[in-house]
């Protein structure tokens, strides 16, 4: 079950090589300067951005391979992500928001929803549930963001900036929140953040994009 | 930090406008206007002009559907009434709008979310091209080529849903009906619906279409969750820019449909007619008081294209800063 990763990605100013393997259990942080191409390896992990050249690999299985032109959709992939940005639905509830995913695999609208409330217990965030996400505060919208992206119960989590833009007493009874779910969570999961802090209690490894990587 | 008890007054701001800047400006302020002013006069002449038969025949030249003039020198022979013709217009742009926006939808996503890029470039470049086709050339198609397959349609449709009294026909002809002519209206009018949907759907936020599927979403869950809401508005906006096309729609009905001053709600029915091939049949041959009535039928029919238009483009604005 391991996720590999080797190759150029990105174009442009964010175009860069990396190749480096996370084993289930792992909580890699992924640190760099503005710019560095942290965002884009969320996205090209998730498969919203294809590989230049190289290939992302999961579990024996290639799921972006340029070379081989193999290319899995993200729909597909076991992944979920938290964007730095949220993009959560505006128009929905937060537990729309967090029954989507679960509904798009074929869940039925009851038990995605039983299934998204107790997700949101696990954030704290089960008061905002029949809240439309565009009237959630940053603190509330952060917590829908991780329940709707652990609900699907992912192989990779992909957590993009998750404690970014909140207030410091909110950031850290989050962070509290994002330890317990990484804690309890089995896969693998990526961590990109700008602050040392939470990469220094959050994750198990860390690895900073614009130095030389090396094969973990 | 110093404060003061009583606060300074604002600085008055002052904005100098070089001699081209004011120039310009006259010269946009007046383009703008101009457009308005044209407007205003517009109906200004036919307010004046059709006044006299407001007068005449008040409520009813909007609830009659007779329209005779016996005798073209004697205005007391007349009566003019257009209900026949509102009805009819509203009929035609009705069936119109229900079989171009399904189809202009499924286009639109099409070419935005489907198609290759190539094709994405030639089906726009197409649709604008077929948005500039003269409806005299929709009109003589409608009647050369679509008037015999519609007619079979219609009378399939008579023959399994007589029962519903819009498809009932007295006797069964169906020829010249307001359903070819909604019918070809809606090829008219798919154009501009399908532009304004594409359009629209191009402005439903990428990013989260991509978030829909980093969950598991597929292409068509993405369009259904994200892009479909953010486009509702500008749709219906689209639709009605649509619907003002085929409520004045005029040379084309004026070929497909049977002119008939009785108000007709059976579509499949070889009588109809709306209020612009009304005046086009009319126009020609009116005497000076008839030419009235036709003044206040063409008022009419420019005020209620001027709300179709008016609402159409408050829900297109609307849909800019949806949700």
């Amino acid at each position: 079950m391991t996720l590999s990763i080797a190759g150029d990605i990105g174009k442009g100013t964010h175009s860069l090589s990396v190749d480096f393997s996370i084993e289930p259990g792992e909580v890699v942080g992924i640190v760099g300067r503005n710019g560095a191409g942290k965002t884009t390896l969320i996205e090209t992990i998730a498969g919203i951005v294809p590989m230049v050249t190289g290939s992302v690999e999961w579990s024996g299985t290639d799921w972006d391979n340029a070379a081989r032109k193999m290319w899995v959709s993200p729909e597909e992939r076991r992944c979920a992500v938290v964007f730095q940005d949220l993009r959560l639905f505006p128009h929905m509830t937060a537990m729309q928001n967090v029954a989507f995913g679960l509904k798009a695999r074929g869940m039925s609208k009851g038990e995605a929803h039983n299934v998204a409330m107790q997700k949101l217990h696990v954030v704290g965030a089960e008061q905002v549930a029949d809240r439309r996400a565009s009237v959630l505060s940053g603190g509330e919208a952060q917590r829908v963001a991780l329940a709707r992206a652990i609900a699907t119960d992912p192989a990779v989590l992909l957590l993009d900036e998750p404690l970014s833009a909140i207030d410091a007493a909110s950031k850290e009874s989050l962070r509290e929140v994002v330890a317990t779910v990484l804690q309890q969570f089995t896969g693998i999961a990526l961590l990109v953040s700008h602050d040392p802090t939470d990469v220094a209690t959050l994750a198990t490894r860390t690895i900073s994009l614009g130095a030389k990587q090396s094969r973990a | 930090m110093q404060t003061t008890d009583s606060p300074t007054a604002p600085r008055q701001l002052q904005v100098y406008y070089t001699k081209v800047d004011r120039v310009f400006r006259g010269f946009v302020a007046a383009a703008a206007l101009f457009s308005l002013v044209v407007l205003f006069l517009i109906a200004a002449f036919l307010l004046y002009r059709g006044f006299e038969i407001f007068s005449d025949f008040g409520l009813g030249f909007i609830t009659n559907s007779k329209w005779e003039m016996l005798n073209p020198e004697d205005t007391s022979t007349a009566t003019f009434g257009i209900a026949a013709m509102l009805v009819g217009s509203v009929i035609t742009a009705t069936i119109a709008i229900i079989v171009a926006v399904p189809f202009a939808m499924a286009s639109s996503l099409f070419i935005e979310y489907y198609a290759p890029r190539f094709l994405r470039t030639a089906l726009t470049a197409l649709l604008d091209l077929v948005a500039a086709i003269p409806s005299v050339i929709y009109g003589i198609w409608g009647y050369v080529v679509l008037l015999p397959l519609v007619e079979d349609w219609s009378a399939t449709l008579n023959k399994y849903l007589d029962w519903i009294p819009i498809f009932a026909v007295r006797t069964p002809i169906f020829g010249r009906s307001p359903f070819l002519a909604g019918l070809l209206l809606a090829i008219m009018i798919l154009p501009i619906v399908t532009s304004v949907a594409r359009e629209v759907y191009s402005q439903a936020p990428r990013d989260l279409v991509d978030a829909t599927y980093a969950l598991g979403g597929t292409k068509w869950g993405g369009i259904k969750t994200v892009v479909l809401p953010f486009g509702k508005s500008g749709l219906v906006g689209g639709a009605m820019l649509g619907l003002g096309r085929a409520l004045g729609e005029t040379v084309a009905v004026y070929l497909v449909l049977n002119l008939v001053f009785e108000v007709n709600f059976k579509i499949l029915a070889s009588a109809g007619g709306n209020v612009a091939s009304l005046i086009a049949t009319k126009f020609g041959e009116a005497s000076s008081y008839e030419l009235k009535g036709l003044m206040a039928a063409g008022l009419v029919l420019f005020l209620v294209t001027l709300v179709v238009n008016f609402f159409a483009t408050v829900i297109v604005n609307r849909s800019r800063k949806i949700v």
